[in-house]
């Protein structure tokens, strides 16, 4: 969660309420058990790591004051680490689709290297469970466990593609 | 276009590829309705390597592996088969050379329904002029190698999708090719059959065969030498992905350390 504030503050500084519209709208309906005040409590504890510098921004008649928040440098130096991260699987998709929208957003990464870093991950744990698989008999229940483990693969490989789809339609590889 | 890195895909082990594209191009229809499956490909396979291309349906591999096997003209490029031109062959030196130097295994099998799976086997080998006992006695040792000698009286209908596609494995080798070209081959078969025809790749890659595989089954692509991502007609990534640890296992399937 702090390394996706962090990120979504990459694009520009903004207040608390914005970066939860722009999670909702990221998220959709998986972000709709989300606590309301759970991006407050994430800033603060950005703001005491160091990570986001506040400022107040004075009220308007009609408004009350309302806190900017804005990425420090070590933020920064946060954000470009979590993106080059290749940590899957671990993460639930929610992370990894955040990064996409993150660095897509941000102009921080091509989203389509990160789709492709990962996907090569991907494929060469699924060697490894592929070359166990074959040398295991047919019929017993280790190999029964390595399909499970291949067919997991194999799913998270075929939603990788359609992030590729999604992001090479966007432009960002032409 | 494409930041693909460098233009063409290089095979690392040196010597003369087995096979070579060179701006490789396929169009079908005309004015706006032109497409460009294969989009201006280069590409070298390295005798003995086994190369994945995978993609997405409607990203043109299928089109690039029949151009490279023969079964379809270029409308513009190279494509060098040890050393011949197929792009520039007449009608009946590309028949020739598809039935001897190349092996082609399909996803829905293409068995002959009315021949048992032996007959299907020596086929190949009587078409290019062996003789009937040359020929049977090839087709006896290939299904022994894809393991079905004792299937080979029965007609394919009598076949599991498995044991049907190691036939068609065992026909494609019946020649000796220089390459093997497969499309989808496992796209017809449950995950007990996919590991039957995976290990059989692996003999054959082990023995030295030649073998370009197109597919959407990233299994296939895992185990493959070289794996190239292909979309709209380009290679848009290449991968050579070597083994990891036997340690990731455990942690993959849930196990805590």
């Amino acid at each position: 969660m702090q390394e996706v504030v962090l990120a979504l503050l990459a694009k520009e500084p903004s207040h608390g309420y914005q970066l939860r519209a722009r999670l909702k709208e990221a998220l959709g309906p998986v972000g709709e058990a989300m606590n309301a005040g759970q991006i407050y409590v994430t800033l603060g504890r950005l703001e005491k790591a160091g990570l986001v510098a506040c400022e107040l921004e004075p009220g308007l008649p009609d408004r009350p004051d309302r806190k900017v928040y804005t990425l420090t440098p070590a933020g920064q130096q946060r954000v470009a680490a979590w993106l080059a991260e290749v940590t899957w699987p671990g993460p639930a998709p929610a992370e990894f689709h955040l990064k996409l929208v993150a660095a897509a957003a941000g102009r921080l990464a091509d989203p389509l290297a990160i789709v492709d870093a990962q996907r090569r991950e991907l494929l060469r744990l699924l060697r490894d469970t592929q070359r166990a698989a074959m040398d295991e008999p047919g019929g017993t229940p280790a190999g029964l466990l390595l399909e499970g483990v291949a067919l997991r693969l194999q799913a998270d490989l075929r939603w990788l593609e359609a992030c590729e789809r999604h992001w090479a339609g966007q432009g960002s590889r032409s | 276009m494409n930041n693909t890195p460098e233009r063409r895909v290089m095979s690392e082990t040196g010597g003369s590829p087995v096979l070579r594209a060179d701006r490789l191009r396929k169009e079908f229809g005309k004015g706006d309705a032109l497409v460009r499956a294969v989009d201006e490909i280069d590409l070298e396979v390295a005798q003995g390597e086994t190369l994945a291309v995978m993609g997405p349906s409607g990203c043109g591999k299928s089109t690039l592996l029949h151009l490279l096997g023969g079964l379809e003209r270029p409308t513009a490029g190279q494509i060098l088969l040890a050393g011949s031109r197929l792009d520039q062959m007449g009608e009946r030196a590309l028949a020739r050379l598809r039935r001897t130097a190349v092996g082609f295994v399909f996803q829905a099998f293409h068995l002959i329904d009315e021949l048992t799976a032996r007959e299907n086997v020596e086929l190949p080998a009587l078409l290019a002029g062996r003789s009937p006992r040359a020929a049977r006695h090839r087709a006896a040792g290939l299904l022994e190698q894809v393991g079905l000698a004792d299937r080979a009286g029965f007609l394919p209908a009598a076949l599991s999708g498995g044991q049907r596609q190691r036939v068609a494995i065992a026909r494609a080798l019946a020649n000796d090719p220089l390459v093997v070209l497969a499309d989808e081959p496992t796209g017809n078969l449950d995950s007990a059959a996919t590991l039957d025809v995976l290990r059989l790749f692996d003999e054959l890659h082990a023995a030295g065969q030649t073998l370009v595989i197109v597919t959407h089954d990233s299994r296939i692509a895992a185990t493959a030498d070289r794996l190239i991502s292909m979309r709209d007609g380009a290679f848009v990534d290449e991968t050579r992905l070597t083994g990891g640890t036997r340690g990731n296992l455990g942690s993959l399937a849930g196990l805590e350390g």
